[in-house]
């Protein structure tokens, strides 16, 4: 291979036959392309359903209530199910050992809200410290809710980003005062969520006090689970079905509820959920892996078919070659070295042209479902592998047999 | 190749000395192309020797007859058998690429080569840039570039004129006047008898084999140029 001599030789073919060589690496480029093109379309959908699940804990259980739709035990349908403390004790003593984060919810929409002359419209969420992983939210300043707060009812408020951004503009908002639905309370965090602007514009506030400001009593609005983790996804959805089903039996028991009525107490698995994604991603790539082997077979069979009309346009040269001495081997040598020459180059330029425009316009790309399309460096090297080690078994069997066309033959003028 | 095989020699018993130039001729069909490609290593015969150079040439695999091909002969065509995208320069330079001569050696000989056949000027140029006469004479110089033995030039003058013929052939009497043994396939009288001697061959056997008095091919133009 390093035989600088035959180097010169398919340099000086290939300088000489532009129009071929340039026929070849097209075909093996653009499969190339094709294939990196549209697995990085496939890699960024994933990316893009995989952010939709990044708002909350990915293995949040929540609970909330609605009105029954069935009669049970005399009780007429249409009877308003309230979630209470109690409720929230029950869940947690009986799984303590399971749980990871868990926190009751008492919550108002529109709860009006004013700094000095700033005043805004947000939902106001009472709720325990383990909220703030529930809801995957990460702290900018401050700190977040604590047992001592909820243990004395502190008017302590955390505010999301964005109703920073309203009432403060930018200026400290750590220990200053905000009125909530005329209540003081004084802000001691603000958080950023990776869900966006629609999850910042709440504020948290201890859930005792909300319970107490609000003249709750010990009502929930929900209630919010996560388990602890497990080592693989399976165990943990198997866990957490179980955990539902449990739940849901023990609230239906305890407020009198039709074990068939699918309003009255309404579970949430975000995992069950994760599950169904997970299928439709896999099914997606298995869909662009599928699209893109077939693109794979399509440039090996097109590659084959430009070697065989290679061989056969130089039978001729061939065969001139064989009349002043050039051996068999040199023939099939000669004609894979130029064949894996350029469908090796024309393959990297394919593949780095493709990540050129994926790097320059993915990022650009940024619908809900397609997400920083992107593929792996590792395995587009091996299609052009895959492409190139092809195009030169298909490259061999024509030269094989063009070597061994007797020189008189190929030189019979037509 | 077909499924009718024909016997095209029958019985050809000759033998030539170094430094002769032998023309073979006879009427299509005779065999006279057929002899020579199997003189030249490209056909096998089915029966009977060879010896060259005191070699037998038999049972030759496609490796060992390159080699001698390389070795011993020059191939000098009707139809010329240029590569088409190389210079001439590199078509003669090509059976020294094969015997593995390297590169600034290789253009050295080979431009010597197209000095002699009077192509220097035209070392850059490709075939189809070249006229009949002058690619047949890159031909002469690219059979002449690996010094072979044996020269086998199979109708040289078959698509050419007369003056040129005449010209191609004053070339080969001069390679040949330098002791090179060359033999020619022709179906021209007047191109066999610039040779010394004449093989004619009919239907697959030799019908007579002289020597003749060499008509210089110098002459032959010149004489046919005051004719017209």
């Amino acid at each position: 291979m390093f035989n600088i001599e035959r180097w010169q030789e398919i340099f000086e073919t290939i300088r000489k036959n532009k129009l071929r060589t340039f026929l070849t690496g097209l075909s093996v480029a653009s499969g190339i392309f094709i294939l990196v093109i549209l697995l990085a379309i496939g890699q960024g959908m994933q990316n893009g359903i995989a952010k939709e699940f990044e708002d909350d804990a990915a293995n949040r259980i929540s609970v909330w209530t609605g009105v029954t739709s069935e009669e049970y035990k005399g009780l007429n349908p249409g009877r308003r199910i309230q979630l209470d403390n109690q409720d929230y004790e029950l869940a947690e003593n009986k799984n303590i050992d399971k749980l990871e984060y868990r926190s009751g919810v008492y919550s108002i929409w529109g709860g009006l809200t004013t700094y000095k002359n700033e005043t805004g419209s947000y939902r106001i969420e009472g709720v325990r410290g383990d909220y703030q992983f529930l809801e995957n939210e990460t702290l900018v300043a401050g700190r977040y809710i604590n047992q001592k707060d909820l243990d004395e009812y502190e008017k302590v408020a955390i505010i999301g980003n964005r109703v920073y951004q309203d009432l403060f503009k930018g200026k400290n908002a750590i220990g200053e005062y905000i009125q909530v639905t005329g209540v003081k309370f004084k802000v001691v965090g603000i958080y950023t969520d990776p869900g966006g602007e629609r999850e910042e514009t709440r504020v948290f506030i201890p859930l005792t006090t909300a319970q107490r400001v609000f003249n709750a009593g010990d009502r929930l609005r929900s209630m919010v689970f996560t388990l602890e983790q497990k080592d693989n996804f399976e165990e943990a959805l198997a866990a957490s079905e179980a955990f539902s089903q449990q739940l849901e039996t023990d609230l239906k028991t305890r407020h009198t509820v039709a074990p068939t009525d699918e309003r009255a107490i309404n579970i949430n698995n975000s995992l069950e959920n994760a599950k169904r994604f997970y299928d439709l991603m896999d099914m997606i790539r298995y869909f662009f892996w599928g699209v893109g082997i077939c693109t794979i077979i399509a440039g090996v069979v097109g590659v084959s078919n430009i070697m065989l009309i290679i061989v056969k346009e130089r039978t001729k040269e061939i065969g001139i070659r064989k009349a002043i001495g050039a051996q068999p081997l040199s023939i099939i040598g000669m004609i894979l070295h130029e064949s894996i020459f350029v469908t090796a180059i024309a393959g990297f330029f394919g593949l780095i042209f493709s990540l050129f425009l994926l790097e320059m316009v993915g990022p650009l790309i940024e619908t809900d479902y397609i997400r920083n399309p992107s593929v792996d460096f590792g395995v587009a090297i091996a299609t052009v592998i895959i492409l190139v080690v092809a195009g030169a078994i298909a490259g061999f069997f024509p030269a094989y047999r063009a070597s061994n066309i007797k020189p008189i033959v190929a030189l019979r003028d037509e | 190749m077909g499924n009718n095989s024909l016997h095209v020699l029958k019985g050809i018993n000759f033998d030539v000395a170094e430094g002769e130039l032998v023309s073979i001729m006879g009427s299509s069909g005779s065999g006279k192309s057929t002899l020579l490609n199997i003189l030249g290593m490209l056909d096998e015969a089915d029966e009977g020797s060879y010896t060259l150079d005191g070699k037998v040439i038999k049972n030759l695999n496609e490796r060992i007859a390159a080699k001698y091909r390389n070795q011993f002969l020059g191939f000098i065509f009707q139809s010329f058998n240029l590569i088409n995208y190389k210079s001439a320069l590199d078509n003669v330079a090509m059976p020294l690429y094969y015997q593995g001569v390297n590169r600034n050696l290789r253009t050295e000989k080979a431009m010597h080569y197209l000095d002699k056949v009077g192509l220097a000027k035209w070392a850059d140029h490709l075939p189809n840039e070249l006229s009949g006469g002058q690619k047949q004479r890159v031909a002469i110089a690219r059979a002449l570039a690996s010094n072979p033995k044996v020269l086998l030039a199979d109708e040289p003058t078959g698509a050419l004129d007369t003056r040129t013929s005449y010209e191609v052939m004053e070339l080969i009497q001069g390679i040949n006047d330098e002791g090179k043994t060359i033999l020619v396939v022709t179906h021209e009288e007047d191109i066999a008898h610039m040779t010394k001697r004449i093989v004619n061959l009919k239907d697959g056997i030799i019908l007579d084999d002289s020597k003749v008095t060499q008509v210089r091919a110098k002459e032959a133009k010149e004489k046919a140029l005051s004719h017209v």
